[in-house]
């Protein structure tokens, strides 16, 4: 909310300066967004006389001329075409700063004549567009006095943030109680008086629908002259944004930035019958005073006359009713509106207006008989005319309300050594009256203005809370809500910095773990994947539904119903699919080959549990060039080691997985995988991305993935290794290359290997694959090597030579392969 | 020694400093100490020596042996080294040769600094919580005190799915505070928790965008009050920014899941963009007392227990920590900019190795 230091100053007696006051409503809560002091920067510019302007010796288009600035004549060569002699102007001295040309002055010489100051243009203080010629001011303008004085400049205008809790400063008047109970001077009294009617009749009010309206007040005034207002509230408005538009409109924009006190006047010479009904819309349309027709439904309030809605109550006003200047009687409303309606009629129409943003944070109903006196009054001095007497509907409703604080709980909450006179006295300034004192706590009447404090409870309850506990928290917040209310404000007055920090007491000489076990597992994850060579990614969770589609399910409940653009609106499968894009991304910035990973979410259900933590990554192109070793491109078997890499340091047990080619759809279905834990926990997948996927990206080289579901790993069991196995006989190795028909896979070879005798056996790895010419069709070769681990004794040729074809017809029998 | 033996010597000694190989060497050696070596021959001849001088003969044969067979050695070894020395010459890399490649990936900078959140407030005695990113309506706002109508909602530029038979429609969460909602209900206190996780908002410009990272603290105890909130906020801060006396400021404001709320300003210049010097504020966190509603909502008598949480960015605070100007490339993937601002996986936040 804007307004301007005078106007703040009339409602607060203050000497302070502007920069205490800034500081002051940053401290109490009221944040200061900005000071726009247009005088600070022309405060050097001063009034001058122009005693000579005589044309300049050698420029056609300058002109010489003597200037008498109030301190000393000078010379000034002016350009302007309206210098001229005897004339007022506005003059800058050397050193000063020219804000719009950005300039600071000095003194010089142009073509031969002194120029020591300017005189300026309204463009050139930075004031307008005008830069025909030099300002001219009237011929009393006094010599020497600073401009911005002089021009009414030198009103800083003051710009806060008003919090949702606080309606009451969503005024200037709001906004001076609080820096008056800050200390900053003294609130002046608002008393207006009551002005009588002179007149009978006008329009009646009836409510229909009283939750949306309990309580509202109206009179008319005949015999008005609308015509534009006079400057004084004209430039008042314009300080803080608004456009004057006729006096009457101008006076309810006056109070509702005045008195946060929304006001709206008829054209009675437009209404139809002699009532005005507020009840539920009814599905007609109305043209609001901005041009735009709305449809009020059953849950908004209207006002509307014999001819239908004239109003959506309390958030705009209807076209056809508005005062202009024809207006001759005008009736003036003032209301009290259920703020969550307000809330909500504004939000479903999506209208910001000043009266809803004062009406939905809910306003001070007391003030209500006062406000529509004030309004009158301003009303008749500006436009003239006779009252009618104040008409009204409903009543005003029960608003008064305690609040008990101990003394205690400013420490025991608040942290703060305030005492309880200080406390009581800072309640007393913010307009809370003491209803009862003792040695432990106060109860105060809380003022009508600050529906913020000690406000209904409204609880919003776990429904897992029995009904017991549930009255038990209700009465609980009872006593415990109205306590902070008064405690934020003691604190809030005295300033948060006077507050002393106090480290936070340990829970144990050295802290536990932080993270859960699948917390670090995630952690681990991350590092692994990271020393494997690929770069973290953070990326959207959400993608375009086209984009996402082929790498996995893209229910309806994933689609956002409001994306920020086409292009994000589905929660993605799997992360691999918002990679791949990073990959495509890369690549277009001529950096095909990237190896990328991200641990983040992949969407499955729109339940609770229907997101899975899970580690991607995507390699793409090929492998670095150098020296020392050739370039290839990436293939599955590299997104195979990734994966296996994160799985060892997530600490799946390696040997009990089973790996079968049925990965999901967005992998090569010839060159990719699954991984299970057992037969049924599936942990992940890697292998080439499809090629239909790669073409739609528009990537030309090869590109491999995995993914792996981090929350499918069962938790991590805590427990002590056992021995090491450090047998004291040398181990033997012994190789063996096996034919086996192409379809046999490495798996089977080594695990019948493995299997063939499990004491001695203690390892198997593959070390050759060979397919080519020199094999028959249909067969391929694999060379394995079997270590044997002699447990008590050192092997024999013999038992040497048996454990050999234990091993050679487990792999057989298995596979049916033959030793080459 | 003898002439015969005088001049073995002298012999050996000249055969093998003429000896420029291991070859010729090696013929030396035969020469002498072989089966029809020199040295051999005088040894079995010793048998032939009168008796009377064979005593001193032998003994003078022995120490002609030992001679020999120490020069012999030493001009074996003299030419190993040289014949090293020579080979050595030939054996030449070219040391400027780049390293064999060994790809190094990188932590993202939000990951960095989650990390180095967590190990902070897991100082403090803190654990770190999860919850989903896709959350009903009573978690991100219902139990945290922001019913359908409030004002607050509308800040939050609110992401929705679709809903479902009557309920509102679940939202994406647009702050990490449904997780201390979460936190509440299935751990009695005290609770000292952080959460750290992607949150959505409907905005996207160069300092907002539609999914960012939050960190949320909740701190409940019997007796921790708005003190204990500055002096835990302060300690962050400080050690997050490694600035011991980086100035903090606490303003009074309004969120409706805290009373009294306020949010936190560090000291910084707003020209330079250096934090801990200079005139200017800039604000980095909110924080409140817990609400007493938001406690109540969740069983916890707020009679008997109360406490504090915090909100803040984590690309802000990285942001501000690394001198970022712009927020969208944290989400680009673009390799240039994460090989700049990536961080080697080697080396995690770990407090005693300093943040």
């Amino acid at each position: 909310m804007k307004f301007s230091l005078s106007w703040l100053k009339t409602h607060l007696e203050t000497d302070a300066s502007l920069e205490t006051i800034s500081d002051t409503l940053t401290k109490i809560g009221l944040e200061l967004e900005g000071v726009e002091n247009r005088g600070a920067a022309l405060s050097a510019f001063r009034i001058a006389h122009v005693i000579e302007a005589v044309q300049h010796p050698n420029a056609d288009r300058l002109r010489a001329c003597k200037v008498d600035t109030g301190e000393g004549i000078v010379s000034v060569v002016c350009g302007a075409p309206n210098a001229r002699t005897g004339m007022k102007a506005v003059f800058a001295a050397p050193g000063a700063f020219i804000p719009g040309t950005g300039v600071t002055l000095k003194i010089g010489e142009i073509r031969g004549v002194q120029s020591a100051g300017m005189l300026l243009s309204a463009r050139e203080m930075g004031l307008g567009e005008d830069h025909a010629g030099i300002i001219e001011l009237p011929g009393d303008a006094p010599v020497g006095m600073a401009y911005v004085t002089y021009a009414g400049l030198d009103d800083p205008i003051i710009d806060i943030s008003v919090t949702p809790n606080r309606g009451d400063c969503f005024s200037v008047r709001g906004v001076a109680r609080d820096l008056a109970a800050a200390g900053l001077g003294v609130l002046k009294p608002f008393r207006p008086n009551k002005v009588p009617a002179s007149i009978d009749g006008g329009p009646r009010w009836h409510i229909d629908f009283p939750d949306a309206c309990p309580w509202i007040l109206g009179r008319a005034i005949q015999n008005v002259r609308n015509s534009p207002s006079p400057k004084w509230l004209q430039d008042r408005l314009t300080s803080v944004g608004l456009r004057p538009i006729n006096a009457l409109v101008d006076v309810t924009n006056f109070f509702t930035t005045d008195l946060g006190r929304p006001l709206h006047v008829f054209d009675v010479g437009k209404l139809t019958g002699g009532v005005l009904t507020l009840r539920r819309g009814a599905g007609e349309t109305i043209r609001a005073l901005n041009g735009k027709d709305y449809i009020v439904d059953p849950e908004d309030c209207a006002i509307c006359d014999a001819a239908g809605v004239q109003s959506i109550a309390g958030v705009i006003g209807g076209d056809a009713t508005g005062c202009d200047e024809t207006t001759r009687t005008v009736f003036v409303e003032c209301a009290l509106f259920d703020p969550v309606r307000i809330a909500l009629t504004g939000r479903r129409h999506q209208i910001v207006s000043d009266a809803r943003q004062r009406f939905e944070r809910g306003l001070d109903p007391a003030l209500m008989p006062d406000a529509i006196e004030a309004a009158t009054a301003m009303i008749l001095e500006l436009c003239g005319g006779e009252p009618g007497p104040v008409v009204s509907a409903g009543a005003e409703p029960a608003w008064q309300r305690d609040a008990t604080m101990r003394f205690a709980r400013v420490a025991g909450l608040g942290g703060s050594d305030i005492s309880a006179d200080e406390a009581v006295a800072s309640l007393e300034r913010l307009g809370f009256t003491v209803r009862s004192r003792d040695t432990e706590k106060v109860t105060v009447a809380v003022p009508s203005w600050r529906n913020d404090v000690a406000a209904p409870v409204a609880l919003d309850l776990s429904p897992s809370l029995s009904p017991e506990m549930a009255a038990k928290m209700a009465a609980a917040c009872a006593v415990i809500e109205p306590e902070c209310d008064l405690i934020e404000e003691v604190l809030r007055l005295k300033g948060l910095d006077a507050v002393p920090p106090v480290s936070l007491p340990r829970m144990a000489p050295v802290p536990l773990a932080t993270l859960t076990p699948k917390q670090q597992r995630a952690a681990l994850a991350r590092r692994t994947l990271a020393a494997q060579g690929l770069a973290e990614c953070v990326t959207f969770s959400f993608m375009a539904v086209s984009d996402a589609a082929p790498f996995g399910p893209t229910p309806d409940e994933l689609r956002l119903t409001n994306p920020i653009a086409a292009d994000l609106d589905q929660l993605r499968p799997t992360p691999v699919a918002t990679l791949a894009l990073a990959a495509q991304r890369n690549a277009a910035r001529f950096y095909p080959d990237v190896a990328l990973f991200e641990v983040g979410p992949a969407f499955r259900t729109d339940a609770e549990d229907g997101q899975c933590l899970t580690a991607a990554g995507v390699r793409a192109g090929s492998t670095s060039r150098s020296w020392a070793r050739p370039a290839r491109g990436v293939d599955a078997m590299d997104a195979k080691a990734d994966l296996w890499a994160v799985m060892a340091a997530a600490g799946v047990p390696l040997d009990s997985l089973t790996v079968t080619p049925d990965a999901p759809g967005f992998y090569h279905p010839g060159r990719s995988g699954s991984v299970r834990q057992g037969p049924k926990t599936l942990l992940g997948s890697f292998g080439e991305l499809h090629p239909r996927i790669l073409a739609s990206l528009g990537l030309t080289g090869p590109a491999v993935a995995f993914e792996l579901n981090l929350d499918a790993i069962a938790e991590p069991k805590r427990r002590r290794k056992g021995a090491p196995d450090l047998p004291a006989f040398q181990p033997l190795r012994r190789d063996f290359a096996f034919l086996v028909d192409s379809g046999v896979t490495a798996d089977a070879v080594l695990r019948a290997a493995r299997g063939a005798d499990r004491t001695l056996i203690a390892g198997v790895s593959l070390f050759d694959v060979y397919e080519g010419e020199k094999l028959p069709e249909g067969k391929k070769s694999l060379a394995i090597e079997v270590v044997f681990q002699p447990r008590d004794h050192t092997l024999t040729d013999a038992e040497i030579e048996t454990a050999g074809q234990k091993v050679v017809a487990a792999v057989a029998k298995a596979t049916g392969a033959v030793l080459r | 020694m003898t002439d015969d033996l005088l001049a073995l010597k002298t012999e050996t000694d000249a055969a093998l400093a003429k000896a420029q190989d291991l070859r010729a060497w090696d013929a030396v050696r035969i020469a002498v100490l072989g089966r029809n070596g020199g040295l051999t021959g005088l040894l079995r001849d010793l048998g032939k020596t009168p008796p009377e001088q064979r005593r001193e003969r032998g003994a003078a044969l022995n120490q002609l042996k030992d001679a020999l067979t120490a020069a012999i050695e030493a001009r074996k070894t003299a030419l190993e080294a040289t014949a090293l020395d020579a080979r050595l010459t030939h054996e030449r890399i070219d040391p400027t040769l780049p390293p064999r490649p060994r790809e190094t990936g990188l932590i993202h900078p939000i990951a960095r600094t989650m990390e180095e959140i967590a190990a902070i407030f897991g100082a403090m005695g803190c654990t770190l919580s999860d919850g989903p990113d896709v959350e009903s309506d009573w978690f991100n706002f219902g139990a945290l005190n922001i019913p359908a109508h409030h004002p607050a909602r509308a800040d939050h530029d609110t992401f929705y799915l679709p809903a479902r038979e009557g309920k509102p429609p679940p939202v994406l969460r647009t702050h990490t505070s449904p997780v201390q909602i979460r936190t509440m209900l299935t751990h009695k206190p005290p609770i000292r928790t952080i959460v750290i996780g992607r949150t959505y908002r409907a905005d996207h410009d160069a300092t907002h965008s539609p999914m960012f990272h939050q960190c949320e603290g909740l701190i409940i105890d019997r007796d921790l009050n708005l003190g204990h909130l500055k002096g835990c906020l302060i300690d962050f801060l400080r050690t997050f920014f490694n600035i011991a006396n980086l100035p903090v400021r606490f303003r009074s404001s309004y969120f409706p899941f805290t009373e009294p709320s306020m949010e936190v300003d560090i000291g910084w210049n707003r020209r330079t963009g250096e934090l801990g010097n200079g005139t200017d504020w800039l604000e980095i966190l909110g924080s409140g007392m817990v609400h007493p509603r938001v406690l109540a909502n969740c069983g916890i008598d707020p009679r008997e227990w109360q406490g504090f949480a915090w909100g803040m960015g984590v690309e802000r605070v990285t942001m501000l920590k690394h001198g970022m100007s712009d927020l969208r490339p944290f989400y680009e993937s673009d390799i240039r900019w994460l090989r700049h601002y990536g961080v080697n996986p080697l080396a995690p936040t770990m407090l005693h190795e300093g943040v």
